[in-house]
């Protein structure tokens, strides 16, 4: 009975927090345009050999999506706490897990669209053909994408508040995504003809278990970090 | 539940690090009254106000808001609690009638649209900001913000109004405003507390006065009336 | 009551002072098995066939994963038990044990490069347990900067109890990745895939190791009971004592 009111809940946080990023339109640019710039960067750093960089692909445009997706977390509760929003949201009726659900959805959103852009860009600038391997890659996008927002928007909530919140983001979050990377990047290189045997059932299964153990842990510990 | 006090606090003490924001306060106040709290900067009002809205839990002490237990049943007190602090809590990149919106949907998330931008159209009339609903609120004078979350308020039709300064970068029309939500607020048996410096504009709708210094609430017409001696344990 | 938090002075069971005496004691212990698990792995044990007495690194390096496991045990226990109970001394327990298990972390990587450099060849290899080890390290300096950075005494506690707990299940996670990410390593380091008086010496020193971090470990919420006591008498000072009573 309380569900469908905090489900819709949920919605309109997420609504919110797209309408915000689709009005400032400028922090949606300048994620994409980092992230093409890191591209270009590991390109140069990796050398002009093709097939080198075919190889490396996979890793960097994880490492891309990583590193500018990154910058999204803090912003989505920079938002709130710019003009004393975020104590407004906390006094509203409902479960405050339906902050975190929404702000979630809208992160997941926002980098799904950042990495739309992105693996084509890499697709050209690496020289990769996906073939029949495009459906997976997607997959494995999807499925990393959803376990790397969980952990970002998570962390966030705490990182956004402190003063160190740059540094300390990615301290406390790259190495939760261990797992989540190494996965990703073998299912993704496999998917991409790299590596034509690799287990790709394995580690798909792992980052979904990954997804949903850690998308339980951190809906149970919100309250625990979002309250005062 | 109805014959409950709006506010009843017993000893309660807030700390911020090692600072005593609130030091004991014992306070009760009833449905129908509009209390005007007093108190120089830092003097705990802005804490006192956090904590009645279930913000903050108390450091030490017990209360009830409405008759639910702050702390343990702080999810059954927001629904009846509307604050408007410092800041006017709005998004700047969304316009005043979608920040009405989103509150909205936040407090009533099973209303249909039309019921509910009609009482968003209804809200902005009041308090005279029609003409620019539909721009974003960064554009806003601050005086126009406060406006905005004034109507925010409003809407949520609480039965506990918290008012921290409501006064501030408000003109002449802004101040009556204010005074006529209290008015109404009042009569329509909810309890308000306002939080200000501004004595005179407060005392037009105020019911009582309290005074807060370093901590502590005093009656502010019969003078020093220590609640220290609500702190557990000060006197045992 | 409301539920608000207990901030009543954590020495409710004895002050700390009172344990001082005792812990002394447990420090002795430690050190004289300490001295002895070395002269029994030095003297006792013989070199190994092929890494000769290098083979004798093991004695510490082994020991000290295990018990920065356990310390990292700890901090996950007491962290959820904090969140339960919200008792200031759980936080101050999974604190302690979390620089304790970080500082032998530390020691076991360094142990593990020094061993794997004449070994191995290289000072670093991606093995699956050194790796682990390694993304456990850098958690926990995480969960030590975040309390670093937090001054609030209840956010910092609740805040660290949540990332102790995702930290310490990221572990096996992190390590069945890197596992199968690499699926050459050694055999396992444990007593019974080795040589008896390997196993004796390995025993000896795991049993000093953990008596040394339950040392530490205490010592460590001794000292951060006492700052808490204090902080609590200020405190009470500061509630009561400014208005002349």
């Amino acid at each position: 009975m309380t569900l469908a009111p905090d489900l819709r809940r949920v919605l309109t946080i997420a609504g919110k927090d797209l309408a915000i990023e689709r009005r400032a339109k400028a922090n949606f640019n300048a994620v994409v345009f980092l992230a093409a710039t890191m591209l270009l960067l590991f390109g140069f750093a990796l050398g002009p050999d093709a097939a080198a960089l075919r190889a490396a692909a996979a890793g960097v445009l994880w490492l891309t999506v990583l590193f500018s997706g990154s910058l999204a977390f803090n912003r989505s509760y920079q938002t709130e706490l710019e003009e004393g929003a975020l104590e407004t949201l906390l006094l509203y009726p409902g479960s405050r897990k339906s902050i975190f659900a929404g702000k979630l959805l809208a992160n997941l959103v926002f980098i799904l669209m950042v990495e739309a852009i992105l693996v084509p860009m890499a697709a050209v600038l690496y020289g990769l053909s996906f073939g029949d391997g495009l459906g997976g890659v997607a997959l494995a996008l999807v499925l990393g994408t959803i376990g790397f927002v969980t952990m970002g928007t998570f962390y966030a909530a705490m990182a956004s508040r402190l003063r160190a919140r740059e540094v300390l983001l990615p301290l406390l979050l790259f190495p939760m995504l261990v797992p989540l990377l190494v996965a990703a990047v073998e299912v993704t290189a496999a998917f991409m003809g790299q590596s034509p045997f690799a287990p790709t059932g394995r580690w798909l299964t792992l980052m979904a278990a990954y997804d949903v153990v850690f998308l339980l842990a951190t809906m149970g510990a919100y309250d625990f970090v979002i309250d005062d | 539940m109805d014959t409950a006090d709006a506010i009843n606090l017993t000893g309660v003490a807030r700390r911020f690090g090692r600072r005593w924001a609130l030091r004991g306060i014992t306070m009760r106040a009833s449905a129908g009254e509009s209390l005007m709290l007093l108190g120089r900067n830092g003097s705990g009002k802005t804490t006192l106000l956090r904590v009645l809205s279930t913000s903050l839990a108390p450091t030490r002490g017990a209360g009830t808001v409405l008759g639910h237990a702050l702390g343990r049943s702080a999810d059954r007190i927001r629904p009846l609690v509307a604050w408007l602090g410092h800041d006017p809590g709005l998004y700047g990149d969304l316009t005043g009638v979608e920040n009405l919106r989103f509150s909205e949907r936040m407090r009533r998330p099973i209303d249909g649209s039309a019921t509910r931008d009609g009482r968003i159209a209804g809200a902005l009339e009041r308090v005279d900001l029609a003409a620019a609903g539909d721009e974003r609120t960064r554009g806003y004078s601050a005086g126009m913000k406060r406006r905005l979350a004034l109507a925010r308020v409003l809407l949520a039709e609480p039965r506990l109004l918290l008012l921290d300064e409501p006064y501030a970068s408000f003109d002449e029309s802004g101040i009556q405003l204010v005074n006529e939500v209290v008015r109404a607020m009042r009569e329509a048996g909810g309890c308000v507390v306002v939080a200000t410096h501004d004595r005179e504009r407060s005392a037009e709708v105020a019911t009582r006065a309290l005074r807060l210094e370093d901590g502590l609430l005093y009656d502010d017409e019969l003078g020093a009336v220590s609640s220290r001696s609500a702190v557990p344990g000060v006197y045992a | 009551m409301t539920e608000a938090t207990d901030t009543r002075p954590v020495a409710t069971r004895g002050a700390p002072q009172a344990q001082s005496g005792r812990l002394a004691l447990w420090g002795v212990v430690v050190l004289l098995a300490l001295i002895a698990a070395q002269v029994y792995g030095l003297l006792e044990s013989p070199p190994d066939r092929d890494m000769g007495h290098l083979q004798k690194i093991m004695y510490v390096h082994v020991p000290s994963a295990w018990s920065a496991f356990v310390a990292f045990l700890v901090v996950f226990v007491a962290s959820i038990a904090y969140l339960w109970t919200g008792r200031a001394r759980h936080d101050l327990i999974a604190a302690s044990a979390a620089e304790v298990g970080a500082l032998l972390t530390a020691l076991t990587l360094a142990l593990g490069s020094i061993w794997g450099r004449p070994t191995w060849g290289v000072w670093w290899t991606w093995d699956p347990r050194l790796t682990s080890t390694a993304v456990l390290l850098v958690v926990f300096v995480g969960y030590l900067a975040l309390r670093a950075f937090t001054d609030d005494f209840e956010r910092r506690a609740r805040w660290s109890a949540v990332v102790g707990i995702l930290g310490f299940l990221n572990v096996p996670v992190v390590y069945l990745s890197v596992r199968w990410w690499r699926t050459i390593h050694q055999v396992q380091s444990a007593p019974s895939t080795v040589d008896t008086t390997f196993a004796w010496g390995l025993r000896v020193n795991a049993v000093a190791f953990l008596l040394l971090m339950i040392y530490f470990v205490r010592e460590r919420y001794r000292v951060a009971s006492m700052e808490h006591l204090l902080e609590a008498t200020i405190e009470e000072r500061e509630l009561r004592g400014s208005h002349g009573v």
